[in-house]
């Protein structure tokens, strides 16, 4: 309390002193990576599209400022972030702590669990470390999903691909046995043409040490009002019934969690 | 007079004084130049800098144990090992595929020299292709490619092959360089003159043995450079095999920088690049010396 006191005070400090100094945030460029469908990606005419994007135009709206999205690699984008070639992530990147080291999250604005996905003929019973001994298992590199992978299935062969659509080639080819990422991202492939090969094997149960509290916007250091504006504006279209509008159109259930 | 005295004459020419020495001045290419090498030694300080500050380097005078150095080495611990394995990949990678490509390029030179129409258009098409296209979209069209032909390719039983991702990156690897070598080879060839082959044959001396001894010797001194160049870059070239899942050096790199977000890693991964490229520098010089030890006096 005493703290808060104290940045509020402080930061009100700044806006009276600094007057045309604080930021006045009109314009955000938001940073993506465009290769993670639903969340985000970009149609064969070059359009980028998704649930993140979507809840970002919404959050956008909401606050009243104008945004612009830049695609980044994902290897690259805190490093692109701090550099200052956008001002926030929305990737559903998950709040970790150690993400947390470098840069500044929103509360999260979606939440779902963990999953591992194989072919429709194979003959894997179960997603425990047990079941999935001696087998290929593929993860996007850089993910919360690839360091679960390889802190969890010791015992099989962690594959590492530089984006998600990498690993669903591999998977459907036969290359690795499973592949593991967020549930949402797995049955939104299965559902379409392309993921016809495989299915959803099972959940599995997050970690909050690795798997963080959920995929927030992230900001650099030092502009934690811009994270508190996305905050203020996720609690507001999910009370507004915006977020319930543009979750349906993606999925069955509410992404957000409890 | 003396008869002596005539040889040697009587004027002697005044020595001249030597000639005074300017200061060089501060031309602009010398404020230039200065200023350059600053820069790049004040990077390279830059750099030392930035290792001691990631590392927590403390620098200890006096007390109880003199002079002393601590560091905090966590990354170096946790990634130290596997950026060394990541090296080890590379090398093997480079030396492997630099091998089969050399052993290929010599029967597709031959061809390329070929005055049969179709042995020369199918090593023409090859280098053709090879050339103009970037080595990230062969190694993506194999691999992936690959992958959606896989009833075809488990039907003709070379599925095993296709499967493994380091068999992918030596055979894209191998096809890349190759191409190049082969360039480098038929270059090196024809830059012989023409007359080297007739006085060869003037003397009776078969084809093969003139090729051997005689034309081959010299082409290796033309080509050894572009081969070391050759080999350089793929070196460097090879750190995309990474899109393919092998945790090459620069895979490495990559992961353990995407864990930490400790631009350490890249600079740790150039350094042992430098390594690689250094080591080859000092190889090829001891070659050309041994080549063209007959060029020096």
């Amino acid at each position: 309390m005493r703290l808060k006191h104290i940045v509020a005070v402080a930061a009100l400090a700044m806006v009276a002193v600094g007057g045309a100094q604080a930021k006045e945030w009109k314009k955000i460029r938001m940073g993506t990576e465009g290769a993670y469908p639903p969340f985000n990606y970009t149609t064969s005419a070059g359009e980028l599209v998704g649930f993140d994007i979507e809840i970002g135009n919404a959050l956008c709206e909401e606050m009243k400022v104008e945004c612009e999205w830049v695609t980044q690699d994902w290897d690259g984008i805190i490093p692109g972030l701090i550099a200052g070639k956008y001002d926030t992530i929305l990737a559903s990147m998950s709040i970790t702590p150690e993400r947390e080291e470098k840069i500044s999250f929103s509360e999260k604005y979606y939440n779902t669990p963990p999953a591992i996905a194989v072919r429709k003929d194979s003959d894997l019973k179960g997603v425990t470390p047990a079941d999935l001994a001696g087998k290929k298992i593929g993860a996007q590199s850089s993910t919360t999903h690839s360091i679960y992978a390889e802190q969890t299935f010791t015992d099989s062969d962690i594959v590492l691909y530089p984006t998600s659509e990498e690993y669903k080639l591999d998977l459907e080819s036969g290359r690795v046995d499973a592949v593991g990422d967020d549930v949402m991202v797995l049955q939104g492939w299965i559902d379409s043409d392309e993921g016809s090969c495989c299915k959803i094997l099972g959940t599995l149960k997050s970690v909050d040490e690795i798997h963080g509290k959920g995929a927030g916007i992230g900001v650099r250091k030092g502009d934690e009002d811009l994270a508190a504006m996305f905050s203020d504006a996720i609690a507001a279209i999910r009370a507004n019934g915006k977020y319930k509008e543009i979750n349906d159109k993606y999925f069955a259930f509410d992404a957000y969690g409890e | 007079m003396s008869m002596q005295n005539n040889y040697v004459s009587e004027n002697f020419i005044e020595s001249r004084k030597p000639p005074v020495l300017r200061s060089a001045g501060w031309s602009i290419a010398r404020v230039a130049g200065t200023a350059w090498l600053t820069a790049w030694i004040i990077s390279g300080l830059g750099i030392l800098w930035f290792l001691a500050y990631s590392n927590d380097v403390v620098f200890s005078f006096g007390g109880p144990d003199g002079f002393g150095v601590t560091a905090d080495p966590k990354f170096l611990e946790k990634y130290g090992p596997k950026l060394i394995s990541g090296f080890e990949t590379t090398l093997k990678l480079v030396a492997i595929s630099i091998g089969l490509g050399a052993l290929l390029s010599i029967p597709m030179t031959a061809m390329r020299m070929s005055k049969n129409r179709v042995l020369y258009s199918i090593a023409y098409g090859y280098v053709y292709f090879v050339r103009g296209t970037p080595l990230i979209a062969q190694i993506f069209l194999i691999y992936y490619g690959a992958g959606s032909f896989r009833p075809f390719l488990q039907d003709i039983n070379l599925w095993w092959f296709f499967r493994d991702a380091w068999y992918c990156a030596v055979l894209a690897l191998t096809l890349n360089t190759s191409a190049y070598q082969v360039e480098i080879l038929r270059g090196s060839i024809q830059n012989m003159p023409k007359g080297q082959w007739e006085a060869a044959a003037a003397l009776g001396l078969p084809k093969w043995l003139t090729f051997w001894k005689i034309i081959l010797p010299q082409a290796l001194i033309v080509s050894l450079r572009p081969y070391g160049n050759e080999i350089v870059l793929m070196i460097k070239g090879s750190a995309i095999v990474a899109i393919i899942t092998i945790l090459d050096l620069m895979g490495e790199t990559r992961r353990a920088f995407s864990r930490t977000y400790d631009f350490q890693s890249y600079i740790w991964a150039a350094i042992m690049y430098l390594i690689m490229v250094e080591t080859l520098r000092q190889i090829w010089e001891k070659i050309e010396q041994r080549l063209t030890r007959h060029l020096r006096r």
